[in-house]
């Protein structure tokens, strides 16, 4: 009697309240990223109606992938994510302190926290349809620079690659510093107050206590900040897809990898779709590896190599 | 014991509710009684247009339900539509995967009758597809029942071998759409017959042009305006059967060197690029600049009338410089449908009977698909439009269509129309020098068609 009552376990309801989630990652998240591993050694696509392939072809994809102008379409990617990523840095860095700083006594944070993020909240598509209208050539912006006497003639934003790229980035940099902000907000808001207070006895300047104190507080949070967003950066699509139609236009100078592979897809290039996948899941698991490392580092420096400098210290201490 | 229970229904639910979030929309209901004809038709569509002209003139119609999605016949048969818009290829997309699975699919699910546009009617069309019934085999005699239709209207929607696959109720010939106003003011008329004189040929136009730029008007919107006229009637297929070149026609060639020509002489508005943008749309306003469009039949009435926010009467239609046709919307009896004999008096009632497709162009303004109804229609001053300050079009629009030779088609013709008008944008407008637009514009059509191997240019 008594060993029965011993052999009762509740850690089996654990699993079995988890298991529709490995049954739906299984059937709709596994089992599709293997497929799309295996297509990309095949060529498989559809020409009208009639299925071609799959036919086995080794790297084939892979190689005429490296040949064509994808590195130029993740240059793309690279530039305008750069683009939008500096300042968003910035400016959330520039609003966190200043939000989390209790002297500064901010009126109102509650409502610049929500629309800050607001941008965020609106879908990316719609986002772009609206950029896209208010600055045509005949649109509003036009307008009023050209009553306001600012410019003489109509500038065409969306036909120089500057604009282009310019737009893109600031509409990805309106959409995400809300978000960063907040999570940075977060992070400053974990160091102890002790800390700002002794500072600021010992005669700390509002600029040293940025640079000393919560940068290196927060590094953690800002580089996982700046890996996940590399990692959003990667997979842009949306916000250009719909500026330029899809076009990446002016001559393919906003085509993102995403684009690329889109317009694969939509040819149900399966094979040469996959082989795009499969380069982007590297590129993504090793910024992924990164994060990992960093985030699973317990000194509260954030760096291993001092956690394991202070081991050994303590080691020999000891000895 | 109840917390067991209570514990079994929750999860029961949760695994219900994760899943069904991920499954598809449960499937029609009704099943069939093993009777000759299935109970429920279902028809693919990128728009209510279609669904529009089969209440008007299908006799067996019964209602519709509100949201659009079910209409019943008088017999108690159920027409299921099942509608994808056409951009970005969409309605192609969902439209080939049913057409893949027809043949396992159960006879409620069974894609009857499907809808295609010129652009890419060739796909469907294609006989070693065989997925586009020959309307023979369901007991229509094309040379009999659709004699009074325009030619060209049955050689699209025929395979390579000439057997017809099925049919429309429209006929796309495109006229000149210009503005009253404006001609007053320049040409001190707005006579279509005067203005019809202007516009007759190319040479003639460009002297039209250039009188229109001296009063600062526009001919054109933008070049895309002019490219149905060219691309319309290129000599040979972009790509021919079995074939994975493909040939660029002069005609494409012409239409870049005159865009360009055009363009810089300042007889297109430099702002509008392209169309079916802001920009376009504002063009046809009251504001606007813009002396004249190019447009069939349902682009004065879809695209034109509501973008114009000026008082009705204010445009006028006239002949075209060239003689051209674009769009139209073509119903084909799906292979292994399980009701040929409503499929059949479908297409016959909607595409063939004369009757009823004068009633779509009253009632529409369409240029519908018989030669005789037309020519009667151009003498009827009863199918006059407001909307054309009491002008009627079909004058216009009769010695049109009867003129029209269609270009050869391919199963590749909607993504080379579209992607050489995106590549040479670029040339036109400076960006890029004309040798880079035609190394894109290979680049684009082999992404998009993985089976081209080599793009060929005229001499």
């Amino acid at each position: 009697m008594r060993k029965k009552r011993k052999s009762i376990s509740y850690a089996k309801w654990g699993y079995i309240f988890i298991v529709p989630f490995f049954l739906c990652y299984f059937i709709f998240s596994l089992i599709p990223l293997v497929d799309t591993i295996r297509y990309s050694f095949f060529e498989y696509y559809r020409s009208g109606i009639k299925e071609i392939g799959p036919t086995f072809i080794g790297m084939q994809n892979y190689t005429s992938l490296l040949q064509s102008d994808m590195l130029k379409y993740g240059a793309n990617t690279l530039i305008l994510w750069v683009i939008g990523f500096i300042p968003q840095i910035l400016i959330a860095l520039l609003l966190a302190v200043w939000f989390t700083d209790v002297r500064l006594k901010i009126r109102g944070q509650q409502f610049f926290k929500v629309v800050i993020y607001l941008p965020n909240l609106i879908m990316a598509s719609a986002f772009a349809m609206l950029f896209f209208t208010i600055f045509s050539t005949n649109g509003p912006v036009n307008s009023i620079l050209m009553s306001a006497g600012i410019i003489t003639e109509r500038i065409d934003f969306m036909g120089s690659v500057f604009g282009t790229r310019s737009l893109i980035g600031f509409m990805n940099f309106l959409m995400w510093f809300g978000n960063t902000t907040i999570m940075l907000m977060a992070a400053i808001m974990g160091i102890s107050i002790d800390v700002f207070e002794a500072a600021e006895i010992d005669g700390c300047s509002g600029f040293k206590r940025f640079f000393y104190i919560i940068l290196p507080l927060i590094r953690p949070i800002l580089a996982y900040t700046l890996i996940t967003a590399i990692i959003g950066g990667l997979q842009m699509f949306d916000v250009p897809q719909i500026l330029t139609n899809g076009q990446g236009s002016p001559d393919r100078t906003s085509m993102t990898l995403i684009m690329f592979l889109n317009s694969h897809l939509k040819s149900k290039n399966y094979g040469m779709a996959g082989a795009l996948s499969v380069y982007l899941f590297i590129v993504s698991g090793i910024l992924c590896f990164f994060v990992y490392k960093m985030t699973n580092d317990d000194d509260p420096d954030g760096s291993k190599r001092a956690a394991k400098k202070r081991a050994k210290e303590e080691r020999r201490r000891r000895k | 014991m109840k917390k067991k229970v209570v514990s079994v229904l929750l999860i029961a639910s949760m695994c219900i509710g994760a899943l069904a979030g991920c499954g598809g929309a449960p499937k029609s209901e009704g099943g069939t009684d093993g009777a000759e004809e299935g109970k429920v038709i279902n028809i693919y569509s990128w728009n209510d247009e279609f669904r529009e002209r089969l209440e008007a003139v299908y006799q067996e119609v019964e209602k519709t339900s509100a949201d659009g999605t079910v209409t019943t016949l008088k017999d108690g048969t159920e027409i299921h539509w099942i509608i994808n818009p056409n951009q970005d290829g969409v309605y192609q997309q969902k439209l080939d995967e049913a057409l893949l699975k027809q043949a396992d699919a159960s006879a409620d699910d069974k894609v009857d009758i499907f809808l295609s546009e010129t652009d890419y009617v060739n796909k469907y069309t294609d006989a070693e597809a065989d997925v586009a019934m020959p309307l023979k085999d369901i007991g229509i005699d094309p040379d009999k029942d659709m004699a009074d239709q325009y030619d060209f209207t049955r050689t699209t929607a025929s395979d390579m071998n000439g057997v017809q696959r099925g049919s429309t109720w429209q006929c796309c010939p495109g006229l000149l759409v210009y503005r009253r106003d404006i001609a007053m003011d320049v040409f001190g008329t707005d006579d279509p017959a005067v203005i019809g004189e202007k516009v007759k040929d190319w040479d003639v136009m460009k002297t039209t042009a250039e009188e229109l730029k001296a009063k600062g008007y526009y001919t054109f919107a933008s070049y895309a305006d002019t490219f149905r006229l060219y691309g319309n009637s290129i000599e040979d297929s972009w790509v021919k059967q079995g074939e994975t070149t493909l040939k660029v026609d002069q005609k494409i060639i012409d239409w870049v060197k005159n865009s360009k020509e055009w363009l810089d002489a300042g007889y297109l508005d430099k702002t509008v690029k392209g169309q079916w943008n802001d920009d376009w749309n504002k063009s046809m306003g009251s504001a606007s600049k813009v002396f004249a469009f190019l447009f069939p039949a349902w682009g004065i009435d879809f695209t034109l009338k509501p973008n114009w926010d000026g008082a009705e009467g204010a445009w006028a239609v006239t002949n075209p410089p060239q003689e051209y046709n674009w769009g139209g919307s073509y119903v084909h009896a799906c292979t292994g449908t399980d009701n040929p004999e409503h499929v059949k008096d479908i297409i016959l009632a909607v595409t063939a009977n004369k009757d009823n497709l004068l009633k779509i162009s009253k009632e529409y303004s369409d240029f519908t698909n018989t030669t005789s109804g037309m020519q009667e229609a151009a003498k009827d001053n009863s199918y006059a439009s407001a909307f054309l300050n009491g002008q009627n079009a079909f004058e216009y629009f009769a010695p049109v269509a009867e003129n029209i030779k269609i270009a050869p088609l391919s199963a590749y013709d909607q993504g080379c129309v579209e992607l050489i008008q995106n590549a040479f944008s670029d040339y036109l407008q400076g960006k890029v020098d004309y040798e880079k637009a035609k190394t894109n514009f290979e680049t684009a059509i082999k992404e998009r068609y993985p089976d081209i191997s080599e793009v060929q240019w005229p001499e």
